[in-house]
């Protein structure tokens, strides 16, 4: 019963519980390690602890990634702020398929939240073959993705 | 010290104010409903974040700050995906995008 991923969410679980206690006194640890238990417990058996529930291999490699993201958002949110305040609205929306070479669900999960997360572009839909349809607010953010520097990125996640 | 952390909190606070209230401007101004979505994601993001991350700086006991990181990881999350819902349910009851003349 004791897999490592099951092991790894009850040390997570515990560790969140006691961030957000703020209770330390024993009568109280004890209950929470009750309920942090049973909560390992009833997520395995429902099949929950596995690479996409409980993505603990992820754990070094994806702060780098959001860092990354995160200076793109910064990047894409003034551009828009930009054009959102400019005198004369001047935007040029587009649907365009950027293909998604991504096998697993995570991955592609992860790559559509990033893209729809970066102001500019939304992920409007996934298809079966792979691809991914987005709406682009202007032809430098279609062109950015196109340039397919974050789909690389979230390749090297390794999955 | 405090000096510092309280002028870098009310700068990060004033950030996120201007990009909120940007991202209120073009929901206002732009054509249609996919182009509204990308102003509104001006709100959820850096809007969202930035206004977090000042008041996590006014905290005075790390419990509290721990809570606000939660909000800020839950944001991050659930604000692309709700977009993606809305998105898909759009383009699901035939609205056409504005295209440019």
């Amino acid at each position: 019963m004791l897999k490592p991923r099951a092991l790894s969410l009850f040390i997570f679980l515990s560790i969140i519980w006691l961030l957000l206690s703020g209770h330390y006194n024993p009568l109280m640890l004890f209950f929470g390690l009750i309920s942090v238990l049973f909560t390992t417990y009833i997520a395995t058996r429902m099949d929950l602890v596995d690479k996409e529930g409980h993505p603990v291999h992820l754990t070094w490699k994806i702060p780098i990634y959001w860092l990354w993201l995160l200076l793109q958002i910064i990047k894409s949110n003034i551009q828009v702020s930009i054009r959102i305040l400019s005198p004369k609205i001047n935007i040029n929306p587009e649907m365009i398929m950027i293909p998604m070479n991504q096998k697993s669900d995570l991955d592609r999960t992860n790559y559509a939240n990033s893209i729809t997360l970066t102001p500019g572009t939304v992920s409007v839909r996934l298809d079966e073959s792979g691809d991914i349809l987005v709406h682009s607010l202007d032809n430098i953010f279609a062109k950015e993705l196109k340039a397919g520097l974050m789909e690389k990125k979230i390749k090297n996640l390794g999955n | 010290m405090s000096y510092v952390l309280d002028i870098l909190s009310w700068l990060l606070i004033i950030i996120g104010s201007y990009f909120s209230i940007v991202g209120a401007i073009g929901v206002l101004r732009f054509p249609d409903f996919f182009t509204r979505l990308h102003a509104a994601g001006l709100t959820d993001t850096l809007g969202a974040w930035s206004i977090l991350c000042g008041l996590m700086l006014q905290c005075d006991s790390f419990l509290t700050i721990i809570k606000l990181i939660l909000v800020l990881i839950f944001i991050f999350f659930t604000s692309p995906t709700g977009t993606h819902a809305l998105a898909r349910a759009g383009l699901a009851s035939n609205l056409k995008p504005w295209k440019k003349q």
